[in-house]
């Protein structure tokens, strides 16, 4: 199930955006281009049914993948990806949404 | 799954005084120490996590306790109660889950009899109902079949008459919408031919279940409104009903009427008044919100004070929490001599973080004394604001405020398992309504030692009680001596509880303050006491603690701020003392005026680094400044975002308070701009609020000269505090703070 909203709304990439890819890949969370930031906004802002999120595993140096019920007292759903950095779960998790959002698969 | 959880009675205890622990332990036996908690911080970049062992308090039996939520108000049962045989219940209601399956309004029950009466919501949707139960066999419910609609007044009513079998419900709407069919007239034989008696409470807004460990535990929890609920002691007429509605009681009903009671009346209160010549008074449980508006709230006045007859209305919520109630486990008597501080008993019951839980709490200086020059202010009334916050679970905005993805712990995973184990002030009830009460008479596994936040920022990402240790930590290696004292330890005792210090060091983050504390605070500073403000957002909320009963608090979200939830209309009054909420600015309080700078920006991703500005050159601050470059970034490292300015960052600002003679040492820059202008500055909304283009998002460092040879320095970041043990405490931050807080320890008055 994807994470992000199938409704029909007023932001979808555009073939140029695809250079967003590359400046998401290379700094995920921090400053970001208003495109990109824009595009972000979007993949990030889907409800909680199916979302993805993180459990800690070692504080500040393992996570593993999750998603949330989306109904309060719902347990988590955990998914067997773990990661060592931040910034890897991040690139991960956004390619799942851009495949969601756009149907294409990135490497 | 957590397999211990525990929370004490008091949050402060002096030595020589005892605090009550209560546990719920799933594993045969538990150890409990006594620990002096350092640095909670888990992150392997950071000073690493310190505690230090003072004593073992002992082993004891692990018993399951569990915590049973849902408001209600609970009536003795009395003879008239007891003896009803006919009988007509009614009220006006306002229902927000209608369609959530049973919920009581009036019932005069005995479950485990099966016996009595009950006025409902029934299950499937099917409007009111009368419930009868003869005590022998299965119950008989009859409704009116139509639905109620959620958020609108109702007057509803059941009579049963015992005589000729027969039973009468109303179902009115105070609000016809076209095509709604919810309304409706009901008569119908019944095969019940007798009431059966029983002992138990009357209830109104649950029905009685059962009684466990001396707490009076309910079903068919309501969510929504009940306003002047009554009770008469035969079968009235539909224009008896009416007559009945409000208001007096007239003559031609006063051998009728049983209980009539006013939630309007005793709403700073626990207790309900019945208006009844048979004083059929009540108690409210688990803190159902008063100071409602009710189904004849005309919108002339805003304030309970001034109307309490259109306040009538009690909101109850099947999640309510007050007091869990649990037994006693264990008590700890601070021993005498133990040095004031921040402290836990560490609860273990096996190996691993499933098995273990910290309480927490301050250990004073002995009463009337003060053991340090240095005061560290533990901002409890905000660790209960922010008290098992679900934010992260529920809210898809979070990854938006974050610029990231939710970070979950064990407790989060725990809590989100038992929602019985209450919201925060930032979490809304389960029909949608804000959280505005908090208790701590609960376990609070947000305010733990090792605990990481959503919302604390990349890095260590910790937000208020275990942010906070970052500052007790930075104490500890730069080897001060300091008390520590509690939000509430101010507000109970006012001035007293501070005024024996040189300096009051704030916390990372605190936003929460009654009056009491405020006006606190605002003595201390008159009379030459020196705050240094290490944090921001600070002094925002207004809040009331309950006058009879310990550990809870009220927040109002009125009509300004950055809200969770927004309060409606006509309830922005605090029950606990009749005060206006919100935020203090619109109680003509802005923070500038006690802190030099108040509330600007929020973002929850990265944090900056300030520059210098013209002020931080000039001779009189030289003292602020030594150690530190001319073009020197100040803080761009740091354990919170990488950086010392950051989450929520605070302004200098002349026209809300800052006084004309503060010192803006310097300024934050670079924000991301996941970071935007906080909302109470937008009276027209614009584009360019993010921290890439707008000046208001900026953290401003500020020092000014108080009356009396007092002084406040403010860093006006939340991410301050975890930037001062970078490069083995030897950096930039640490040193400006060392030498404000040097200065302002020392006896000597500051020059104005």
């Amino acid at each position: 199930m994807p994470d992000i909203y199938e409704v029909e709304d007023n932001y979808r990439p555009k073939p140029d955006d695809r250079r967003l890819i590359e400046e998401f890949r290379k700094n995920p969370i921090g400053h970001h281009s208003p495109d990109l930031q824009r595009l972000l906004n979007r993949l990030r802002s889907g409800p909680m049914a199916d979302k993805y999120c993180l459990v800690v595993i070692k504080p500040s140096r393992e996570w593993q993948l999750a998603k949330t019920s989306g109904v309060p007292g719902k347990p988590l759903k955990m998914l067997s990806q773990r990661f060592t950095r931040m910034d890897d779960a991040e690139w991960y998790v956004f390619r799942q949404r851009w495949k969601a959002l756009t149907g294409e698969t990135l490497r | 799954m957590m397999k211990i959880t525990a929370y004490a009675d008091q949050v402060s205890a002096a030595p020589g005084e005892t605090i009550d622990f209560m546990v719920n332990c799933e594993a045969p036996t538990f150890k409990a120490d006594l620990v002096k908690l350092i640095c909670g911080d888990m992150n392997p970049d950071g000073p690493g996590y310190k505690e230090k062992n003072i004593k073992a308090i002992g082993k004891y039996k692990g018993r399951k306790q569990v915590i049973h939520a849902g408001s209600f108000v609970e009536v003795p049962t009395a003879e008239q109660l007891q003896s009803l045989q006919s009988f007509t219940f009614q009220a006006f209601i306002w229902p927000t889950t209608p369609d959530k399956g049973m919920q009581a309004i009036i019932s005069n029950w005995s479950d485990s009899g099966q016996a009595g009466a009950a006025l409902i919501i029934a299950p499937d949707s099917k409007g009111i109902g009368l419930c009868l139960g003869s005590g022998k066999g299965k119950a008989e419910l009859v409704t009116t079949g139509k639905a109620l609609l959620a958020h609108e007044w109702y007057f509803v009513a059941a009579s049963y008459d015992a005589k000729t079998k027969s039973v009468t419900l109303v179902q009115e709407p105070m609000h016809n919408h076209v095509g709604a069919k919810d309304a409706a007239k009901t008569k119908k034989k019944v095969k019940t031919a007798r009431i059966g008696k029983h002992a138990d409470p009357v209830i109104l807004g649950a029905y009685f279940k059962q009684n466990d460990k001396g707490r009076t535990v309910c079903g068919g929890h309501l969510n929504g409104k009940i306003d002047s609920p009554r009770i008469a002691n035969r079968s009235l007429d539909v224009a008896e009903m009416e007559a009945l509605k409000s208001g007096p009681i007239s003559g031609a009903l006063a051998n009728d009427v049983v209980a009539s009671w006013d939630f309007g009346a005793d709403v700073t209160s626990i207790h309900v008044t019945d208006t009844s010549p048979n004083m059929l008074d009540g108690e409210i449980v688990n803190m159902p919100v008063r100071g409602m508006t009710g189904w004849n709230w005309t919108g002339d006045e805003m304030c309970w004070r001034h109307a309490p007859e259109e306040y009538g209305a009690i909101h109850f919520h099947d999640d309510d929490l007050h007091d869990a109630g649990w037994q006693v486990d264990f008590s700890l008597t601070i021993p005498k001599g133990l040095q004031s501080g921040l402290y836990a008993a560490r609860l273990r019951c096996g190996k691993g973080e499933e098995n273990e839980d910290y309480v927490p709490f301050a250990v004073l200086p002995p009463r009337g004394t003060a053991t340090a020059k240095i005061c560290f202010l533990l901002p409890t009334g905000s660790y209960m604001a922010y008290a098992n916050e679900n934010m992260g679970f529920d809210v898809p905005m979070a990854q938006l405020l974050g610029g990231r993805l939710v970070e979950h712990n064990h407790q989060d995973i725990y809590r989100n398992a038992h929602r019985e184990y209450g919201s925060s002030c930032y979490d809304s009830h389960s029909d949608g309504s804000g959280v505005c009460y908090s208790s701590r008479l609960r376990p609070i596994l947000t305010m733990r030692p090792k605990y990481r936040s959503w919302v604390g920022g990349v890095g260590s990402t910790l937000w208020q009680f275990n942010a906070d240790t970052h500052i007790i930590d930075w104490l500890e290696a730069m080897g001060y001596d300091y008390d520590v004292v509690t939000d509430e330890d101010l507000h109970y005792e006012g001035v007293s509880a501070i005024d024996k210090y040189n300096v009051v060091l704030t916390g990372s983050h605190p936003e929460y303050h009654s009056k009491e504390m405020w006006d606190a605070m605002d003595t201390y500073q008159q009379r030459g006491g020196r705050l240094m403000y290490l944090g921001a957002n600070g002094w925002y909320w207004r809040i009331a603690y309950h006058s009879e009963t310990p550990g809870i608090m009220e927040v109002r979200r009125g009509e300004g701020g950055i809200r969770a939830w927004e309060a409606r209309t006509g309830e922005y009054y605090h029950s606990f003392t009749g005060e206006y909420g919100g935020l203090w600015r619109r109680n003509g309080k802005a923070p500038q005026k006690l802190l030099g700078t108040g509330f600007s920006a929020q973002g929850f991703d990265i944090s900056s680094y300030y520059r210098r500005k013209p002020d931080s050159f000039k001779k009189e601050v030289g003292w602020i400044m030594k150690g530190i470059g001319k073009d020197e970034k100040i803080g761009d490292f740091g354990l919170i975002g990488g950086g010392a300015a950051g989450l929520e960052i605070d302004r200098a600002d002349r026209l809300l308070g800052t006084p004309p003679g503060a010192y803006v040492l310097a300024s934050s820059e670079d924000h991301t701009d996941i970071y935007l202008v906080v909302c109470e500055e937008l009276l027209i909304n614009y584009p360019g609020l993010g921290g890439q283009e707008n000046d208001l998002v900026r953290a401003d460092i500020v020092y000014y000269p108080t009356q009396n040879g007092g002084g406040v320095f403010s860093t006006s970041s939340i991410a301050w505090s975890g930037s001062l043990s970078h490069n083995g405490y030897n950096n930039n931050v640490s040193q400006m703070t060392k030498n404000v807080l040097d200065r302002f320890a020392s006896n000597k008055p500051m020059e104005g």
